[in-house]
């Protein structure tokens, strides 16, 4: 069987000593996680590998002892090979490595020594190196869960590598440098300096955090209060999308501000990226403000409004006025025509007195429905979509009119057609059988069949208009919502840390073949694969209430055609609602 | 490093690379012809041509500098998303085998199966359009259901060799996975 020793770079150049890690079971191989210098005391390194085991539950041991002899250090080879008898293991590595060449030498002894390898199995031992601080610090993808289920069989053996070094934080918190019983070389003997700025936004964030979850409090307060359980109220502001912002971000804020550090690698991702995309979206909403406040924009603004508006009504009345003539040369049903047009014509008089009253406060509303946007963009796109459909909502009830009165044509001729042909819809069966109708039933049957297939274009013709109409407006808000979403849910956090550090997300590990003298073992370099950019934010997306189309394409078209009310956006459910 | 004329399903020659680092380790690379410079220059002469002539009717400059950056831009995503220069398969014995593709502008994609996942490496037939070629794929396992393939992974898919190159890679494989699994 081939041994794989898992050595750590930064122990390349160390002094000789005494090699501490953790052997794999089931697996053949081995980890080393740090090289532990001469001179020691062997009682005080069992003590020391023992609390370290306590406090990092990996199960430490001494490996064998590494020898890289410099000048004035000829007895330590003996010295180090007599060691095994003193930390009696079944498995004892002596790794050794001449100054100036590239390849380590390893021996094996096994405590019954009529095992001790022989000299031409030498090569039968890989040295994998791996780059100890981004292996500690890399998560592996797919994410398993912490809890080890006694039935699924242990981890892989990348897996328990990364997970063992990971682990063995307290390990690496005595240096050579220190002054200790032991000195022991590992990857902060590299010098590597961690950075002030985030251990002060460390020491920062648990007053913040105190400081963010007294905040939402009042709100959350107001919000949950009785009043709002009742029904108009709640049907009302779970159609508004700036209330289902506003629990949004709540929920967000609540999730960010527990004073506990987070649980694991998806908690503490999910949290960095809430945080992200928090301050980014605040970011926008001040740059956003910033350009409104500015230079009248808003007076602008407020007198585009009510123009606009009037230019609306003005071409919802052309196009009325048009229906109500020869629409395409089409010969409309002169009666019901003038019924419908009129009916249609006074809503939107209605409409427009109502926008004239509105007028003198749209400037004030404006201002005052922009300050939201310093909670962030979201909160003003949302404001927006909310306005366009309170704006819009005439178009609203002449699509439900037309929708609702050509959907009973239908329904109706459908029935008397089955008349006309002698046969009935059978509500106990859910079929249609033939009848023997009356006389008198099928005369009147008929009569009414042919009024309504006559009638049927004019209304037809309303329909489609306004549908037409409803439909630009659901597109227009379904682009805002979709905005929304994705500004709510994208893992820019995430993202940032596979530009910058793509060592801490890892789709898997590569390998390369160091050097390959014939008679020594094989040496690999172990890097980190990092993970794709498409697996990053469908890993990391933030679940959201997301908005996506309710129907596909065919379902839509039919119920259109049928005059069924289309909802075409549908949201996943919110916890509060 | 051996080096016999090796061909891919089309004809074309391909070169194939053994390199063995140990007795337990094995590398080869099966690299595909190079971008041939007539094809190139068929190409660009071709698009700028159709450029001029539409330059001739619509005397719009427009035309002439958009079909420049539609060459340069069709070659850089040419060379770094599509044209395969070499696949290489690394096995190591009792760890695994890496399989990584690289392309002509230098990017590298690797991937590494672990040894526990593998179940076997065999010749399959393949039915391609018109052809039934062979190709060499590794079979995987869940390490929960030896006996069960769980999935496949198809080997040297742009390079595509012959049955010959195939059956050099897989007696040396086997050689390394009879004595290491």
């Amino acid at each position: 069987m081939v041994l794989k020793i898992f050595f750590p770079q930064c122990c390349n150049r160390a002094e000789s000593g005494l090699l501490v890690g953790r052997w794999i079971s089931g697996h053949d191989s081995a980890v080393v996680l740090a090289v532990i210098h001469y001179p020691f005391i062997p009682g005080q390194v069992k003590q020391y590998i023992q609390q370290m085991q306590a406090q990092s539950g990996v199960e430490l041991s001494v490996l064998g002892a590494w020898s890289l002899p410099k000048e004035g250090q000829e007895g330590m080879e003996r010295f180090l090979r007599d060691l095994s008898t003193v930390f009696p293991q079944e498995r004892w590595l002596q790794v050794s490595r001449q100054m100036g060449k590239m390849g380590f030498t390893c021996k094996v002894v096994y405590r019954d020594q009529s095992k001790t390898l022989r000299l031409d199995d030498e090569e039968k031992v890989i040295f994998v190196h791996y780059e100890q601080r981004k292996v500690m610090l890399s998560q592996l993808h797919p994410i398993e869960s912490r809890d080890p289920d006694p039935k699924t069989e242990a981890p892989s053996e990348l897996r328990q590598v990364f997970q063992t070094v990971a682990r063995s934080q307290p390990l690496f918190f005595l240096d050579r440098y220190d002054d200790g019983p032991l000195k022991s070389t590992h990857w902060q003997s590299e010098g590597r300096e961690a950075s002030i700025i985030v251990e002060l936004l460390k020491q920062a964030s648990v007053p913040l955090c105190v400081l963010i979850s007294w905040l939402p409090n009042p709100v959350s307060s107001v919000l949950m209060c009785r009043i709002f359980s009742l029904y108009p109220l709640r049907f009302l502001s779970s159609k508004l999308s700036t209330c289902i912002q506003i629990s949004y971000r709540t929920e967000h804020m609540r999730t960010l501000s527990s004073p506990k550090p987070a649980a694991g690698h998806t908690q503490f991702m999910r949290k960095a990226n809430i945080l992200v995309s928090f301050l980014v979206d605040v970011a926008l909403g001040v740059l956003l403000m910033s350009w409104l406040y500015r230079d009248n924009h808003i007076t602008m603004l407020a007198n585009m409004l009510v123009p606009a508006a009037d230019h609306v009504a003005k071409e919802l009345d052309e196009l009325l006025q048009w229906l109500m003539g020869v629409p395409a040369g089409l010969k409309m049903n002169r009666a019901l025509d003038q019924v419908l047009g009129r009916f249609f014509l006074y809503h939107i008089h209605l409409w427009i007195s109502y926008i004239h009253l509105m007028s003198p406060f749209i400037e004030g509303i404006l201002w005052y429905g922009g300050l939201s946007a310093c909670l962030g963009l979201t909160f003003a796109l949302s404001l927006l979509s909310d306005m366009v459909a309170l704006l819009t909502f005439h178009i609203y009830c002449f699509y439900v009119y037309g929708a609702r009165l050509y959907c009973l044509k239908i329904y109706g001729l459908s029935s008397l057609w089955r008349l006309f042909r002698g046969k009935k819809w059978n509500v106990l069966r859910q079929r249609v059988d033939s009848c023997s109708y009356d006389v008198d039933q099928l005369f009147i049957g008929t009569l009414l069949f042919t009024i309504l297939l006559f009638l049927l274009p004019t209304t037809a013709l309303y329909y489609l208009v306004f549908t037409l109409l409803r439909l630009v407006v659901v597109l227009f808000q379904g682009v805002l919502h979709l905005s929304v979403d994705f500004i709510n849910s994208f893992p820019l956090f995430a993202v940032g840390l596979r530009v910058c550090r793509p060592y801490r997300l890892a789709e898997g590990v590569k390998f390369r073949v160091l050097c390959d003298e014939p008679g020594t073992a094989l040496h690999l370099l172990m890097e980190i694969n990092p993970l794709k950019g498409s697996t990053v934010v469908q890993t990391y997306r933030t679940p959201t209430y997301s908005c996506y189309p309710r129907d596909s394409w065919a379902a839509l078209v039919k119920k259109l055609f049928v005059g069924e009310l289309i909802y075409p956006w549908r949201h996943k459910s919110t916890k509060t609602d | 490093m051996e080096d016999e004329a090796f061909t891919d399903i089309s004809g074309k020659p391909i070169s194939l690379d053994c390199q063995s680092h140990s007795s337990f380790c094995k590398e080869f690379t099966v690299s595909s012809p190079k971008v041939s410079m007539g094809k190139v220059m068929v190409y660009t002469c071709s698009v700028w041509l159709s450029a001029y002539v539409v330059f001739f009717f619509t005397q719009n400059t427009a035309v002439l500098s958009s079909a420049i950056i539609i060459t340069l831009v069709g070659m850089m995503l040419h060379i770094h998303f599509v044209k395969v220069d070499h696949e290489s398969l690394l096995l190591i014995g009792s760890l695994g085998i890496q399989v990584s593709s690289s392309y002509a502008s230098g990017r590298e994609i690797t991937t590494f199966i672990e040894m526990s996942k593998i179940k076997d490496i065999v010749i399959s037939e393949a039915v391609y359009m018109h052809q039934i070629i062979y190709y060499l794929c590794v079979l995987l396992k869940d390490p929960s259901e030896p006996n069960t393939v769980s999935s496949v992974v198809p080997l040297f898919q742009s390079s595509k060799p012959r049955l010959n190159c195939l059956v050099k890679v897989y007696k040396s494989c086997q050689e390394i996975l009879s004595k290491c699994q």
